[in-house]
C-alpha cells in the first residue's frame, strides 16, 4: 500500500471577492489576475510546502502535486518548481507529479532535463505522471486542442527516449523536431523514473496506460465509475497479454480527519467553498463548458462513465455519447434532466458525504469508510486529498497530525490484510515483487 | 436551411485522395462560393439568387461538412491548394471566386497561387490579415451558437435565419466545423502574415464586401485588403453584420453578379 497526500494549493484571498459567497462572479477563465497579491502568494506557497514537509513527518509515502493554469483553484502553474524544492527539503517521501501537461510543451527536451534534475536532487524519489490537461491549459498556453492527443503521445515517447537513449540523436517527429538530443542530465532512477497516469475521462488514455503498463490514478471520481474504469484497464491489460493488479490502480479521494465530528464537518464543508476546482461537484464556481471541452480536445465517443463525462456531454449536446459511455439513459438531461446524473453533477455537500465523495470525521469514523473504499476498489496506491477550497493551515495541520497518529497506521494494516500491493512492492512492468 | 426550391445537384469528387462534396446549380459562367469557418449550411438564398445567371458551385471545403478531413492540413493555405485542385478537377475556367468569411481567407490564398483560373474575386468579411484596428473575434472562447449570433446585426436577424435556436443538425455542423478550424488557424488566429505581401501580385478584379456592423472581422480588414490588392474596390453594406450574405442575400447577389459581369 502506498499512501500519498495531495492538495490543489488554492489561492486563498478573502479580500479578492473570489472567496466565499461575495457575489463576485466565479467563472473559470473569467477572473482577472489584477486581483492577485504576490505577497499573499508568497505566504501560501510557503504554507503548502510546509504542509508537505509535515505530511512526510506524519508518515505519508508520497507528496502529490498537480498543475493548472490561469486559475485560482490551483497555484501549481509551475509544479516542477515546487517539486524541485521538495526534492531538496524532504528526505524519504516520493514526489509524485500527476502530472505534467505534455501537449502544452513546445519543447519537451526542457521538461526531460527538469525532471532528470529533480530526480537527481531527490536521489531517485521522483514519480512522474503525464496528463493531457483541460481546455484551460490548452487555452492558457495556446496549444492546439485537435492535436492534444497526438502531442501527448509523441512528447511522451520523446521524453522517454531523451532519458534512455544514449545521445546525441535526432528526432524528426510529427509535432517535435530536434537536431541534437543529448541532455547533459540523466535520471537518477534507471532506466527512468516511474510513470503513473492520472485521469478522469478518456478511455483512450486508460487504454494507452494499460498498454504501457503504467499505473492509472483515478482523480476523485465516484466509486462505481472508478471501478468500471479499473475494469476497462484490466480488460486492456489482458488484450496486451498480462494480468493487471492492485499495483496498476491508484485512487485520489477527499479525506479530512479532525478532533471532533463537529470540527470535521465544519472543515470538510470548506472543500466546496472558496476557489475550489469549479469542475468538481458542488462548489461555488461556474464552468465555461465550451472552453473546457475545446474542439478536438477529447474524442466524442471515448469518454469514461464519470460525472465529468456527463458535464462534457451535456455541455455540447452530446448526450447520446454520454449514454453510450455510461449505458444509462440521460434523456433531456439539460432541461428536465436525468435526475441521477444532474444530482451527481450538482451534488450538495450532504450528497457528497452520503456517496463518499467526501470522507470526513474523527479517525474512528473515517477509518471504516476508507476501508470500504479500499475493499470496493482495491487500489495499491491512494492519495488523501485534503486542505483544499477554503480550508486553513490549521485545518490541514490538525488533519495531517491525526492521519499520522491514527489513520495511516490503520490503513497500512488494511493494505496488508487486503493484499493491496503498490508499484513499489510489485513492479507493474514485470508483476514481480520489488527487491 | 435549404431553400424551398432545391435546384441543385450534389456530387462527390476526389481531390488528393479525399472525397469532396460539391453542390452545384444554375446556368451561366461559374461562381464558386467558399463557406464560413462554421461550415456550409446548405443551398442558401444567396445561391438561389445567383443561380439565375450563373452556375453556382458550392463545395464543402475538405474537413468541413461532408468532405473528408485532410489530417495533414495545418493552415488555410493547405485548403487553398486543395480548392484550386478541386476547381481544376471540375474543369472550371473563368471562375468568379466568392469567399464568405473564413472562405474569403482561403479564396485570397488561392488567388495568390495561380490567378489564371479566376475571372473575378469577391471577398466577403474575410479574415486573413492582422487587423490594424480591433481584433478578429475568437470563436474558440465562446459557445458556438453565441459565435454565430455575433455574426448578425442583431438577435432578430439571427432568429429570422435560424429560428429561436438553430436545428440540431446545424449545431452539429458548427461543432464539427470548429474542430477543423482549430486545426487550421488556431495560432495566429484567422490571419497569415505571409498573405499580405503576396496580394500585391493578384491583379484579378476584386470586390470586397463588408457589413458595416461586422463584429467578427473588423471593417479595418476590408480597407487593408483594398490597399493590398492592386485591382480592388470596397463595398460596405450599411447596417449589416458579418453574415451579410444571410442578412442581405439580394443585395450581395446583385453586387456579385454586377462584379462578375464587369470583370
Amino acid at each position: 500500500m502506498f499512501i500519498g497526500y495531495f492538495t490543489e494549493r488554492p489561492y486563498q484571498d478573502p479580500s479578492s471577492g473570489y472567496f466565499g459567497a461575495t457575489g463576485r462572479d466565479l467563472t473559470d477563465l473569467g477572473m482577472s489576475n489584477a486581483s492577485y497579491d504576490p505577497r499573499l502568494g508568497a505566504e501560501l506557497y510557503n504554507r503548502y510546502l510546509d504542509e508537505k514537509v509535515y505530511a512526510e513527518e506524519m508518515g505519508f509515502d508520497g507528496l502529490m502535486l498537480n498543475e493548472h493554469h490561469s486559475t485560482p483553484f490551483c497555484m501549481g502553474g509551475v509544479m516542477n518548481v515546487e517539486a524541485a524544492i521538495l526534492a531538496r527539503i524532504t528526505k524519504k517521501a516520493k514526489i509524485v507529479l500527476l502530472g505534467n501537461v505534455l501537449p502544452i510543451w513546445d519543447d519537451p527536451l526542457w521538461l526531460a532535463e527538469e525532471l532528470a534534475e529533480i530526480d537527481m536532487i531527490s536521489r531517485g524519489r521522483l514519480v512522474t505522471g503525464w496528463v493531457r490537461g483541460t481546455g484551460r491549459e490548452s487555452v492558457a498556453h495556446n496549444a492546439q486542442p485537435p492535436f492534444n492527443w497526438e502531442r501527448f503521445q509523441e512528447a511522451h515517447d520523446f521524453v522517454v527516449a531523451a532519458w534512455t537513449r544514449p545521445g546525441p540523436f535526432r528526432w524528426e517527429g510529427e509535432h517535435y523536431n530536434y537536431r541534437y538530443v543529448n541532455p547533459w542530465s540523466r535520471p537518477y532512477q534507471q532506466p527512468h523514473p516511474p510513470i503513473w497516469i492520472p485521469g478522469v475521462m478518456s478511455r483512450n488514455t486508460v487504454a494507452w496506460a494499460a498498454k504501457h503498463r503504467y499505473p492509472y490514478v483515478m482523480l476523485a471520481t465516484e466509486l462505481e465509475p472508478t471501478r468500471q474504469s479499473y475494469q476497462y484497464y484490466d480488460d486492456q491489460a489482458k488484450e496486451n497479454g498480462y494480468e493487471s493488479g492492485t499495483q496498476n490502480r491508484g485512487y485520489l479521494f477527499k479525506v479530512h480527519v479532525d478532533e471532533t465530528e463537529e470540527l470535521a464537518e465544519a472543515a470538510a464543508r470548506k472543500y466546496i467553498q472558496g476557489p475550489s476546482n469549479p469542475f468538481l461537484e458542488g462548489n461555488q464556481g461556474n464552468v465555461r463548458p465550451f472552453i473546457q471541452n475545446l474542439p478536438g480536445l477529447t474524442s466524442r465517443t471515448n469518454l469514461l462513465p464519470t460525472v465529468q463525462s456527463f458535464a462534457l456531454a451535456a455541455s455540447r449536446g452530446r448526450l447520446k455519447e454520454h449514454e453510450a459511455a455510461t449505458g444509462k439513459k440521460a434523456e433531456a438531461a439539460t432541461a428536465s434532466a436525468d435526475k441521477q446524473d444532474a444530482a451527481d453533477f450538482l451534488g450538495t455537500f450532504t450528497d457528497q458525504i452520503n456517496k463518499m465523495s467526501i470522507i470526513t470525521g474523527t479517525p474512528k469514523t473515517v477509518i471504516p469508510k476508507v476501508r470500504h473504499v479500499l475493499e470496493y476498489l482495491r487500489p495499491g496506491s491512494i492519495f488523501f486529498w485534503d486542505g483544499d477550497g477554503a480550508m486553513t493551515h490549521e485545518d490541514s495541520m490538525r488533519s495531517l497530525r491525526l492521519m499520522g497518529e491514527e489513520v495511516i497506521p490503520a490503513v497500512r494494516e488494511m493494505g496488508k490484510s487486503l493484499d493491496l500491493s503498490s508499484p513499489f512492492e510489485v513492479d507493474p512492468r514485470t508483476n514481480q515483487p520489488v527487491a | 436551411m435549404a431553400a424551398a426550391t432545391e435546384s441543385f445537384t450534389d456530387q462527390a469528387i476526389e481531390v488528393a485522395g479525399l472525397k469532396v462534396r460539391v453542390m452545384q446549380g444554375g446556368r451561366g459562367s461559374p461562381v464558386v462560393v467558399l463557406h464560413h469557418s462554421t461550415g456550409g449550411p446548405g443551398w442558401i438564398p444567396l445561391f438561389e439568387r445567383l443561380s439565375a445567371q450563373h452556375t453556382v458551385v458550392a463545395p464543402d471545403m475538405p474537413g468541413y461538412g461532408q468532405s473528408e478531413r485532410p489530417e495533414w492540413a495545418r493552415e488555410p493555405r493547405d485548403l487553398a491548394i486543395l480548392m484550386n485542385a478541386a476547381i481544376d478537377r471540375l474543369g472550371l475556367t473563368g471562375v468568379t471566386l466568392v469567399g464568405l468569411g473564413f472562405g474569403g481567407f482561403v479564396a485570397a490564398e488561392m488567388a495568390t497561387m495561380n490567378p489564371s483560373r479566376l475571372k473575378a474575386l469577391v471577398l466577403v468579411g474575410a479574415p486573413g490579415l492582422q487587423p490594424e484596428e480591433g481584433e478578429i473575434a475568437d470563436q474558440m472562447m465562446v459557445d458556438y451558437e453565441d459565435y454565430v449570433k455575433a455574426g448578425f446585426r442583431d438577435e432578430a436577424a439571427y432568429t429570422a435565419v435560424f429560428g429561436e435556436t438553430a436545428a440540431q443538425d446545424i449545431k452539429t455542423l458548427w461543432d464539427f466545423s470548429r474542430e477543423m478550424t482549430a486545426r487550421l488557424t488556431w495560432k495566429p488566429y484567422m490571419f497569415n502574415r505571409r498573405l499580405a505581401p503576396l496580394l500585391k501580385e493578384v491583379r484579378t478584379p476584386t470586390l470586397i464586401v463588408w457589413g458595416e456592423k461586422d463584429a467578427v472581422v473588423p471593417p479595418a480588414c476590408g480597407r487593408q485588403y483594398k490597399r493590398a490588392l492592386p485591382n480592388a474596390r470596397l463595398e460596405v453594406v450599411a447596417g449589416a453584420g458579418h453574415l451579410v450574405e444571410l442578412e442581405e442575400a439580394d443585395r450581395v447577389a446583385k453586387l456579385i453578379a454586377a462584379h462578375a459581369a464587369q470583370a
